[in-house]
């Protein structure tokens, strides 16, 4: 798979601060790439440097083969964090304005957006001026303004902040659909969930610097521990934990369940295979839960911003 | 891609499809002409009123100048103390008492004669018998030192030099305050277009910030021409404003003054009562004829050409600034500290402008603000009526441009960086360190 965005060795430095140091990154084509950092991390200037909003000082973006130039506007389709519309702009002229600046011709706005209006049944809005609208409604019309021209390459900051579950449930599956068509999706985020449940890859960024890549599942047998959680119905508790903690490393368990069976967190070591733990436990009682802890894109996020 | 037309064509739309700015493009003019037309009206009222005016003159010398004119009658009084003829005045309900007291010396007689009036009086009545006064104490004089008076009035003459430039062009006094007119009018509407439509600019741009919109718009088009854009689009929207202000306030003009049968144009405030009774002592009669042939007199191509040019040059020069202004700030109060900085210039050029070009339009200040990129659209503006060397208006053109090109530069770096600054009211300090970013 190639990639459709090489970003090389970018920084960037507002006066004394570093905003971006030596930061590269790989977006294959068709994937959806979590772009991810706590507060302050860089990752709007690293978005947009890719908007060829900011110039960077020093490295290279490369879209699609090409090093960025002001062609490439009409190819990236930007959703800012902060983000807005004319408050006294009808809705429709306005989402026609924006989608000339990116280089629709006016009828060929008009039929798109027609269809798009349609499709996420807003129609009846067109003549209303955004400041009647509520933020959710604005939103959508943010969504639709920001794929109109179908870029290949479409950049999400926090795409779902104020949507009900609904709306957001309905902007997810469009995004799915995008790339389904064969858009490429970066997507900034602080809902982990959603990075859980899009993303084919990510990147974490923290103080400027590139701290994580790659994708989420190879992310994430990295940081596997080899965990078991289990839950056995035996009579026999304390001899079964003084026997596993003397073969492994026990800690109590926390998960919900009907009965009141004994809850431990179990970790093997790389040799140890889980077949073994399991038959062993089979003798002592009936095992009602036995699953390997894969840890979440949070804890990840969590452990690797503290570790740095 | 150049979205140029476009960002001009939506900042012209919206601005005039903007409530606020088609009332105030309607109710502007009507508003002006409303209280242009009062103030005519009741000033008419004021100079219509019939004013009586005791004289009381102890000397016995002065009295007879003291002719009934069209609105004001003088009532010589005779045998009467001064506190009889006040109370006499007061009961009479007369305008005044103009007292004289007894003349012993006539070199001293300057300083006994008094005014008494219920109300300060108005400054037109007082010269005008301070006029009448003079005059006579004069003859009194001349007489004294053996003079004969009818010599004197004999040896009268009026003088009215012919002005002519050397190269055989006539002027007059008349067209020294048509100049004065053209040049002022012009600066000052630039001074006006400035303030309001650079205001408008500004706001817009606060406009894009609070309603983060800017960020959407910046991914599709580079902040140079959305400041360009921003600056055309209004102006073409100011322009608009004007020519429907004139256009109405034109015909309203037309309209009042045919109904009501009176000429606003001759509406006297009380300052211009005084420079109008010293036109008429000097004689300055204008007449219509007068002022035909100095317009012919004005380099009217040149004042059209030079007028669209610097108008151009300085308000660009301005706005960008306010454009600037704009970018730097989250909300229109933190503007006021980086306003003034721009109105100083400004309300300096119009001062120059007003002042020294009045006085000597070629003179060593005017020439020099008229080359002062801040002030040389307003300074040379006022004083182009009254001929400029065209080297010199071209070298200020220059130097206007040079200036312009520098401050859209630095007002785009500003721009650039300020669009996408929230929260907090930036420092001059931090804004020179964006100009490096």
């Amino acid at each position: 798979m190639s990639n459709i965005l090489e970003v090389q060795n970018v920084s960037k430095n507002f006066g004394s601060f570093t905003a971006l140091n030596s930061v590269s990154i790989a977006v294959p084509k068709g994937s959806i790439f979590g772009l991810l950092g706590p507060n302050g991390a860089g990752k709007t200037t690293l978005i947009r440097v890719i908007n060829q909003i900011t110039m960077p000082d020093s490295g290279h973006v490369i879209l699609d083969g090409e090093p960025l130039n002001p062609m490439h506007i009409k190819d990236i389709g930007y959703l800012p964090e902060e983000r807005g519309l004319y408050k006294s702009m009808k809705v429709g002229e306005q989402a026609l304005y924006l989608a000339q600046l990116k280089g629709l011709s006016h009828k060929e706005a008009k039929k798109r957006l027609k269809y798009w209006f349609d499709r996420l049944e807003i129609g009846d809005w067109w003549n209303k001026k955004i400041q009647e609208l509520s933020k959710g409604m604005a939103q959508k019309i943010q969504f639709v303004v920001t794929v109109l021209h179908e870029p290949k390459l479409l950049i999400f900051d926090e795409p779902f902040s104020g949507f009900d579950p609904i709306n957001a449930n309905l902007i997810k599956d469009e995004i799915l659909k995008l790339r389904d068509d064969g858009a490429t999706v970066i997507f900034s985020t602080h809902r982990m969930e959603s990075v859980e449940e899009l993303c084919d890859e990510i990147t974490l960024i923290h103080k400027s610097n590139k701290i994580l890549e790659g994708t989420l599942i190879d992310i994430k047998k990295q940081f596997k521990t080899n965990t078991f959680e289990i839950g056995i119905d035996t009579k026999q508790h304390l001899i079964l934990e003084k026997e596993l903690s003397e073969k492994f490393e026990v800690s109590p368990a926390n998960f919900k369940s009907l009965g009141d069976e004994l809850k431990l967190n179990v970790k093997l070591s790389e040799s140890d295979n889980p077949n073994d733990l399991l038959s062993y436990l089979c003798n002592y009682g009936m095992v009602s839960h036995f699953v390997e802890l894969i840890p979440s894109v949070n804890d990840i996020f969590i452990q690797s911003v503290k570790n740095n | 891609m150049n979205h140029l037309p476009l960002i001009i064509k939506r900042e012209y739309l919206t601005k005039v499809k903007n409530k606020s700015f088609i009332v105030m493009t309607f109710l502007s003019p009507i508003i002006m002409i409303g209280l242009a037309s009062l103030v005519a009206y009741l000033s008419q009222i004021n100079n219509d009123k019939e004013r009586t005016i005791l004289v009381l003159d102890e000397s016995n010398v002065v009295q007879d100048v003291f002719k009934n004119e069209d609105h004001v009658t003088y009532n010589i009084l005779e045998n009467m103390s001064l506190k009889d003829a006040e109370e006499l005045a007061k009961q009479s309900e007369s305008y005044g008492l103009l007292y004289i007291d007894k003349l012993t010396d006539i070199d001293s007689i300057s300083g006994q004669i008094k005014f008494l009036s219920e109300e300060s009086p108005s400054l037109s009545v007082i010269s005008n018998l301070e006029a009448k006064i003079d005059k006579k104490i004069e003859y009194l004089k001349l007489q004294k030192k053996g003079v004969d008076v009818k010599m004197i009035d004999a040896a009268k003459t009026n003088v009215s030099i012919l002005q002519e430039t050397f190269k055989g062009e006539k002027t007059s006094k008349t067209d020294s305050v048509v100049k004065l007119v053209f040049g002022g009018l012009a600066g000052y509407l630039l001074f006006m277009f400035i303030i309001i439509y650079g205001n408008m600019i500004m706001r817009s741009v606060i406009e894009e910030k609070t309603s983060r919109i800017i960020e959407v718009i910046i991914s599709s088009v580079k902040p140079i021409q959305l400041m360009l854009g921003k600056i055309i689009g209004t102006s073409l929207a100011g322009i608009t404003q004007f020519v429907a202000w004139l256009l109405i306030g034109g015909v309203l003009l037309f309209v009042i003054s045919t109904v009501f049968g009176f000429d606003v144009g001759q509406m006297q405030s009380a300052n211009q009562e005084m420079m109008h009774s010293a036109m008429n002592n000097s004689e300055m009669t204008m007449q219509i004829h007068d002022l035909l042939t100095s317009f012919y007199h004005l380099p009217i191509t040149n004042l059209i050409i030079a007028f669209i040019l610097f108008f151009i040059g300085g308000y660009l020069l301005y706005s960008s600034l306010y454009a600037a202004i704009g970018a730097a700030v989250d909300n229109e109060t933190d503007t006021q500290q980086f306003i003034f900085p721009i109105l100083m210039p400004l309300m300096l050029a119009v001062y120059v402008g007003f002042f020294t070009v009045i006085e000597d339009p070629h003179g060593t200040v005017s020439t020099v603000f008229s080359f002062i990129p801040f002030t040389s659209p307003i300074v040379m503006l006022m004083r182009i009526p009254f001929g400029v060397p065209l080297w010199q208006q071209i070298v200020s053109l220059l130097i206007l441009l040079g200036t312009f090109m520098l401050t859209v530069w630095f007002a785009a770096k500003i721009y650039r960086v300020g669009i996408l600054m929230y929260g907090k009211k930036p420092t001059y300090k931090e804004i020179i360190k964006w100009i490096k970013y």
